[in-house]
């Protein structure tokens, strides 16, 4: 039987678009698609809309191999992918809002992140006024004695990002969680269209705070594919470097604010410190502790010199020596992981089902890291293990975070010590016409992909997809039957972006 | 563990002396404060925390403030989980239409007297998310800022200045009234 990817020739290929295909197809190919997605063999990487055009990127399972088909929907209807693969539901719900192309039969109609307050529907297509009233937000029923909610949100009680949370609990226990968010929807994909690329990278590296390196690189690297550009070098291993200390210190606070959740502040006040050592060393080298607006199209802004390089082989170095410890006092900790273990699982198939990145897929048995496959230069030179682990629990994704953390030290040192020299940047030039490319990098939580198209030096539409997308709904998976009490460090163990996935 | 903390226990704080304050907070504050100003905060500040829209990158930088280093409980300066409890709202981000009326609600549940602190760059104006459909615009077109402090974030140490400047002006303006 001929895979999509095969059949995807029945199309009308689109030529300007790399590194990986795109076709406009036909319904029924679209719809084999979603059939594809629903039996297992694809996985959805994304979907997006445009005003008269949805755009679906998948990737093969096996083969890692990624492709981008698209519907020509001039009548503003398409058939739902959702309605057999519920990953999309999310992301057809937002299509809707953004765009007003509606997926025929989709089983939840709900707005997503339009909460009524622009004062224009449809903002990204044919805009119309907003609903004269706002209607309260329908959540799903759940029926049973003595069941009670528990609304929690959008503003919370520690210093985190805004959502509404929905629990319905029988006693302790969690029934239902159904997230509400869209709360810090800022409208990105808007103030894109239009903008120049250099204003692009800068709007990316604001998609999530915590990836802003994630993010610059995977809109340099599209823009790249789009205009056919090669970056140095050097700068193609100086932005591993970046992304890798990036993902340093996320794991890092990460391992420690889960444990904080379970009550254990000692590894939090430990964690922290190492976490600020790379927050400095990161300062010293690149004049900025997130790192932000250092990558940008074309290569980077600012050299490493042998200051900066010093300054991160010495946090390196104390992150080795320290870390071991509190990874045997993790381990050793029964009260602890007496919280952790069995806790908040995520089965193997539900993660596979919604493709889930990072460490969220990885804890339950998803092998996939975009590093290591479609994967990208200078990872493919690099020794580096991807953790894999099947259990699903916050003890598994503590686990995947801790490998990952020892992984990033050994790679930072790699690249420190092959560093290649030579110039870094290279100006990025304006191609007439249309051109098209997409970016699938990953971030410390997981693959972020951005698709592309430039007309003439400014976007023309740009597409960024957050990880997120597809490990918020397993939370609300990962809850259930666990106790109220336990949400604040399953919560943790995931720690979906917010702003990511409202953009 | 018993390890880990002996070695805590002989290897002395890691914490660093407090920043000198930021001219530019002070004189900010100078205004703000004989405006609002009615009573000793005796050197405690709480602080409830609302991210109004912002990419996550300002509380991050919020939250190095309890680590080791900057430890900021020392100043008597503390994070509150309700606007109940709170003296100072910290706002975060261009303001999203889709957030106004939370951080309205906020600010209306915060008891007087109060101030408002708007964090980082897209605090103030919007910033690279101002004009979109979605952006209501700095904090100050919703609630009455006192305080604004720079950056995309600001760092840790900026954010303490700005702090260590209001906790001064207070006590300062409460002195002499």
């Amino acid at each position: 039987m001929p895979s999509l990817i095969d059949r995807m020739q029945e199309g009308r290929t689109i030529r300007q678009h790399s590194p990986w295909p795109r076709a406009v197809v036909e319904a029924h190919l679209w719809n084999f698609a979603a059939g594809e997605l629903a039996q297992g063999r694809q996985g959805l990487l994304g979907l997006w809309g445009e005003p008269s055009t949805v755009h679906m990127a998948i990737i093969d399972r096996d083969t890692s191999e990624v492709a981008v088909i698209s519907l020509d929907c001039p009548d503003r209807v398409y058939p739902s992918v959702g309605k057999h693969h519920p990953p999309a539901l999310r992301l057809e719900r937002t299509i809707n809002d953004l765009f007003g192309l509606s997926a025929q039969d989709l089983p939840d109609s709900r707005p997503w992140l339009d909460h009524n307050r622009w004062s224009v529907r449809f903002p990204l297509g044919d805009r119309i006024d907003a609903l004269p009233t706002t209607a309260p937000y329908r959540f799903l029923a759940a029926e049973g004695d003595g069941l009670h909610q528990i609304a929690v949100g959008p503003v919370h009680a520690g210093i985190i990002e805004p959502g509404h949370f929905r629990f319905t609990a029988s006693g302790e226990t969690v029934v239902r969680l159904e997230q509400r968010l869209g709360y810090t929807h800022k409208g990105i994909e808007g103030l894109m269209r239009g903008a120049s690329v250099e204003r692009g990278a800068q709007l990316a590296g604001r998609v999530s705070g915590d990836s802003t390196v994630a993010y610059a690189y995977a809109f340099s690297k599209a823009a790249e594919a789009t205009l056919q550009l090669a970056v140095p070098d050097r700068a193609v291993w100086l932005r591993a470097l970046l992304a890798e200390l990036e993902r340093l210190a996320n794991h890092l606070g990460d391992i420690g604010a889960i444990c904080n959740d379970a009550s254990f502040g000692l590894m939090q006040a430990h964690c922290n410190v190492l976490r600020e050592d790379v927050l400095r060393a990161a300062n010293t080298a690149f004049g900025h502790r997130p790192m932000r607006d250092v990558i940008v199209p074309g290569g980077l802004v600012r050299d490493l010199d042998e200051k900066g390089q010093a300054a991160i082989r010495a946090a390196l170095d104390n992150i080795h020596v320290r870390f071991p410890a509190l990874v045997e006092l993790y381990d050793n900790t029964a009260s602890l992981q007496d919280r952790t273990v069995g806790t908040g699982v995520v089965t193997v198939a539900l993660a596979k089902q919604y493709a889930a990145g990072g460490y969220v897929g990885r804890a339950s048995g998803r092998a996939f890291d975009a590093r290591r496959a479609p994967g990208y230069s200078p990872y493919n030179d690099l020794r580096f293990e991807v953790p894999v682990l099947d259990e699903g629990d916050v003890n598994a994704r503590i686990w995947i975070r801790i490998r990952e953390v020892e992984q990033s030290l050994s790679l930072t040192n790699q690249i420190l010590d092959r560093l290649p020299g030579g110039p870094l940047r290279v100006p990025i030039g304006a191609a007439a016409g249309p051109r098209e490319g997409m970016a699938l990098v990953e971030g410390f939580r997981g693959d972020i992909m951005v698709w592309l198209r430039l007309d003439g030096g400014r976007i023309d539409r740009c597409h960024l997809r957050d990880p997120s997308w597809f490990q918020w709904p397993l939370l609300e998976a990962a809850i259930e039957d666990n106790i109220v009490a336990d949400f604040p460090l399953c919560n943790k163990s995931f720690n979906c972006s917010y702003s990511g996935q409202d953009l | 563990m018993r390890k880990l903390l002996f070695q805590s226990f002989f290897q002395g704080p890691l914490t660093e002396p407090a920043p000198a304050l930021d001219p530019t907070a002070v004189d900010e504050l100078a205004t703000a404060l004989q405006r609002a100003a009615r009573r000793r905060l005796g050197r405690s500040l709480s602080i409830r925390e609302i991210d109004a829209g912002s990419c996550n990158g300002c509380e991050l930088e919020i939250h190095a403030l309890n680590n080791a280093y900057y430890d900021v409980e020392r100043f008597g300066i503390r994070f509150v989980a309700s606007p109940r409890h709170a003296d100072v709202l910290m706002v975060t981000g261009p303001v999203t239409k889709n957030m106004r009326d939370a951080l309205e609600r906020t600010y209306h549940a915060t008891p007087d007297p109060k101030w408002v602190i708007a964090l980082g760059d897209c605090a103030r104006d919007g910033g690279c998310f101002a004009g979109s459909y979605a952006v209501a615009g700095g904090v100050s077109q919703v609630v009455p800022v006192d305080l604004h402090i720079p950056g995309c974030p600001p760092p840790p140490v900026t954010i303490l200045q700005g702090l260590l400047a209001l906790l001064d002006r207070a006590a300062k303006t409460a002195a002499s009234t």
